[in-house]
């Protein structure tokens, strides 16, 4: 397959470029959705293409095909050098590159169990099981379960001389119960909302073990449309893992985006209300804020060998004790901030332009556990699933709502309580942090549906969590 | 034979008597030129084909897409999606697939928008960042043309082009932001000037905000902000899926909202985009979703449809199953003031030019929480006195168009790009009594 990146980067460069790089990506996706025991949807996708990027002094240029021919990729090249060219109608500064390694290798996601093999009947009747389960439970209207599963392969080449190939394998998915009440809907969903997703073969699902959470799930649901109200109050927050994970996605991970900083999302996705001058200075958070972008760890989501760059996957601390440390970077982006570049470049397939995306943005775990930091809270709040969440074009004011929460008094949990939603300032809030668990509790949780840039891009990021508490958070916002 | 038909014809040939099957493929060009810190930083095009195969084997359904078309790889491809059905459940609630049906006359399409050189989007790039001289400018504009082709095995076969050109953008001075929009069918319509000089007049109106209380306050909803509140009322409420479910608002025949609110899906309008038929080969048609307040109709697919015993209205988009059917070509109703007439109108309230980031608390209540942007301005005794920083809000969109509350409707009616889908909202500015703030957006 490296012939094809290969005459496109030849391409560009025959028609004036002064650098080009190209990959081609071959991916298939299999998604199984089932609603109240009858399948509803099995949908299988295969991609295949190229897309090569052109560089003429400060302009880019972008063209992609799914004709994986040798002559169509070196048009392809041409035709993205053509748009560089035209780019240059309306030109910045000349456009900077870091230096990285240049590297010729091969990565492959570890994984036990290909997902593609396992029979579609057990998929299938392990979600028409759990869908099953959760009917049983007095009070369901809806009950759905999904499994996806995406298998990669990618061929990048650069005019520095990179050649480099990934197979990425990722599995993931999850189930919900929806009871309907007069007037409202109660949703819970495991293990998160929209699923859990991991790299690695189907042992992630079984992993997560279905069918002993879906009678619970369904329970909880049900129990949401008699529950109490959270009344609006300011009270010590315990968020659950995962909706800590929601948490540093969109209030750590997309400010941290050194595009964002540096205005080139201004009009869509925003800025960030970081501002470099004050990286390494800056109070983030607490003592127990530490935050890295690992694209390195095993199982998470956003883990792979090599950026859509050819930049070697690798750590970065992003707030160490509270200050703010690293930013997510990709070539251009840390020349121009004079920052070493983090590997953090990466594309929705052959047909969409590389840029800054999370990779594995997460805290690292703290010394507690869930059942210590609630024995040690007086009057709290419990909060658990993400059910919503809106976040400012700054990612500083974010309101989330979760399914489900429970009143904490005196240490122990207490009442039920539906509709919850918490809200705050960015560093505020965290600097509010005041309790971490580990140990078992820190999960690599994964987020399948990252949206930014235009195109629209989706991306598949990682967010290590525990569940940790936060004081005196207002809660309880409504309309 | 377009290559579309030919591919479509190929993939029911390999088919055959098999299976019932649904094929749709495309061809087509998009292209979207960036721009930020006024210069272009990401200019992009595309151009390839893709098929998508539904197949029902005597009720077990399966559904595949792809973009590798040679001969050889289409076969596999059919031979993939036969085996993967045969494995499948019976489906009950399958439908079938369309009868053979005309699709009304019309075609939303350009031939220079559908061939757009990368120049002639720069163009219109830098027309709009020469609008707001000394100011940094961001956003896009882009291009499409789409050729698709439907044909199933019960002898429908459709097909169109469409073409849509969006000029959109921001200004920004050290404290504040201002937006434009415009969309057409045809590129030569958008003039980027203009576009970008409403930016730069919303952002130097908005240099010096203040902070307001958060409260009740009656607004003026610009386009964009209209749409945002269009496209939750289309996806959450007007959507046969959610209402077969009990998720809905929508109580058919109910006065449910305003008397003053009209709304309606038409891919027949002259002044819409898109191709007229949906993703299952249905014809598109005129929908009413609400008229004079009263609710009265939702979008439906094959399968939605055979529920209620109606017929599908020409809805199903990619990812129906799970979504369900939603409508993509809808205009709410003008009014006949101006947008300084409606300003006038107003006695103490605020001016929103986009809303950003909204998120539904509840789709059966419609509650939504959000944030302004882009510019949002105290109105004093009739007219616009400051402008104030962003405000995020907390607010039931059934509610704020519930009876009594629509005091005024604009006479600008027209593409409003709202945060999630460009091109499919056509609404005018609105005055509306009561707007739930719940906070300064900065704290």
């Amino acid at each position: 397959m490296f012939e094809y990146p290969t005459a496109a980067v030849e391409g560009a460069l025959a028609a004036g470029a002064t650098y080009a790089d190209a990959r081609v990506v071959v991916s298939k996706q299999e998604s199984i959705d089932v609603q109240n025991q009858a399948v509803q949807s099995l949908d299988r996708t295969e991609q295949a293409g190229v897309g090569v990027r052109a560089l003429i002094g400060s302009s880019w240029g972008f063209f992609a095909t799914a004709d994986l021919s040798g002559r169509a990729a070196t048009a392809a090249g041409e035709r993205a050098t053509e748009i560089a060219r035209a780019s240059a109608a309306v030109p910045g500064d000349p456009m900077q590159f870091a230096d990285v390694d240049v590297v010729q290798d091969t990565y492959e996601t570890p994984y036990l169990e290909d997902p593609f093999t396992v029979p579609l009947s057990e998929k299938v009747d392990l979600l028409i099981g759990v869908t099953k389960t959760m009917q049983e439970v007095e009070g369901i209207a809806i009950a759905t379960g999904n499994l996806t599963f995406y298998d990669t392969n990618k061929w990048f080449v650069s005019s520095q001389g990179h050649r480099i190939h990934q197979h990425l394998v990722e599995s993931g998915g999850g189930f919900d119960a929806t009871a309907l009440g007069e007037n409202e809907s109660q949703r819970r969903s495991y293990p998160q909302s929209f699923g859990q997703y991991e790299t690695g073969g189907y042992e992630v699902i079984r992993k997560w073990d279905f069918a002993a959470n879906a009678g619970r799930i369904a329970e909880e649901a049900a129990a949401l449309l008699t529950a109490d109200e959270l009344e609006e109050q300011e009270t010590d927050l315990i968020l659950e893992g995962s909706q800590f994970a929601l948490q540093i996605h969109e209030s750590v991970g997309h400010a941290i985006e050194l595009d964002r900083i540096l205005g080139w999302e201004a009009a869509f996705a925003g800025t960030s209300h970081l501002q470099l001058p004050k990286l390494g200075t800056f109070k983030f958070g607490s003592e127990l804020m530490n935050i890295t972008a690992d694209a390195t760890l095993p199982g998470a989501l956003g883990t792979f060998g090599y950026d859509d760059e050819g930049t070697r996957a690798q750590p970065v601390d992003i707030v160490k004790n509270g200050i703010w440390t690293g930013v997510l970077s990709g070539r251009d982006s840390a020349a121009m901030a004079g920052l070493p570049p983090g590997g953090m470049v990466r594309a929705d397939g052959y047909n969409r332009l590389p840029m800054v995306r999370m990779t594995n943005v997460g805290i690292l775990p703290g010394d507690s556990s869930l059942e210590e930091i609630i024995a040690d809270t007086k009057n709290g709040v419990y909060m658990s699933t993400n059910r919503s969440w809106s976040i400012d074009d700054k990612r500083l004011n974010f309101q989330f709502g979760t399914e489900i929460a429970w009143e904490i008094k005196d240490g122990k949990l207490g009442r039920m309580l539906k509709n919850p939603t918490y809200t705050g300032i960015g560093p505020v809030f965290w600097a509010s942090l005041d309790r971490l668990a580990g140990g078992d509790e820190w999960i690599h949780w994964g987020t399948p549906n990252c949206g930014k840039g235009q195109p629209m891009q989706v991306a598949h990021t990682g967010h290590s969590a525990a569940p940790g508490r936060f004081k005196n958070v207002r809660v309880g916002v409504r309309g | 034979m377009t290559r579309e038909i030919q591919l479509t014809d190929q993939i029911l040939d390999l088919v055959g008597d098999q299976a019932e099957a649904e094929v749709l493929a495309s061809t087509g060009n998009l292209a979207l030129t960036r721009f930020a810190n006024s210069f272009i930083h990401q200019n992009v095009a595309e151009e390839g084909e893709a098929v998508s195969l539904r197949v029902a084997v005597d009720g077990r359904v399966a559904s595949s897409k792809t973009t590798a078309t040679s001969d050889d790889a289409l076969e596999v491809f059919v031979n993939a999606a036969l085996e993967t059905a045969a494995m499948q459940p019976v489906d009950e609630d399958w439908a079938g697939i369309a009868e053979p049906a005309p699709l009304p006359a019309v075609e939303h399409a350009d031939d220079a928008t559908y061939d757009a050189s990368p120049d002639a989007r720069a163009d219109l790039v830098k027309a709009f960042v020469d609008a707001g001289e000394g100011m940094l400018a961001a956003g896009y504009c882009q291009t499409d043309g789409q050729s698709v082709a439907f044909a199933n095995s019960a002898g429908q076969a459709v097909s169109g082009r469409n073409t849509s050109a969006i000029i959109d953008g921001i200004h920004q001075t050290g404290t504040s932001a201002g937006s434009g929009h415009a969309a057409s069918v045809a590129i030569g319509d958008l003039d980027g000037f203009q576009v970008g000089a409403l930016a730069a007049q919303r952002a130097i109106d908005s240099a010096t905000p203040f902070d307001t209380k958060p409260g009740e306050y009656e607004v003026i909803l610009a386009p964009e902000a209209v749409g945002t509140l269009a496209v939750f009322l289309g996806f959450y409420g007007f959507n046969g899926k959610m209402l077969s479910e009990g998720q809905s608002f929508v109580d058919l025949g109910s006065r449910q909202f305003d008397e003053r609110f009209q709304m309606w899906d038409d891919v027949t309008d002259p002044r819409a985009m898109g191709i007229p038929f949906d993703t299952e080969g249905t014809p598109k048609g005129h929908l009413d979703l609400v008229i004079d307040g009263v609710t009265r109709g939702v979008a439906h697919n094959r399968k939605t449809a055979k529920k209620f015993g109606v017929a599908s209205t020409g809805n199903n988009i990619p990812g129906s199953e799970g979504w369900g059917p939603v409508p993509t070509n809808v205009f709410v109703g003008g009014g006949e003031l101006s947008v300084e007439d409606l300003i006038a109108g107003v006695e103490r309230g605020i001016y929103v030019s986009t809303f950003n980031y909204c998120r539904i608390l509840d789709p059966k209540t419609m509650v939504v929480t959000g944030l302004t942007r882009n510019g949002t301005f105290m109105i004093e005794n009739g007219r616009i006195t400051d402008a104030v920083t962003n405000m995020r809000f907390t607010q039931s969109f059934v509610d704020a168009l519930g009876e009594g509350t629509i005091l005024g409707l604009g006479n600008d009616a027209r593409f409003a790009d709202s945060e999630f889908a460009p091109g499919i909202m056509y609404v005018p500015t609105m005055h509306l009594a009561s707007w739930n703030f719940t906070g300064g957006a900065e704290g």
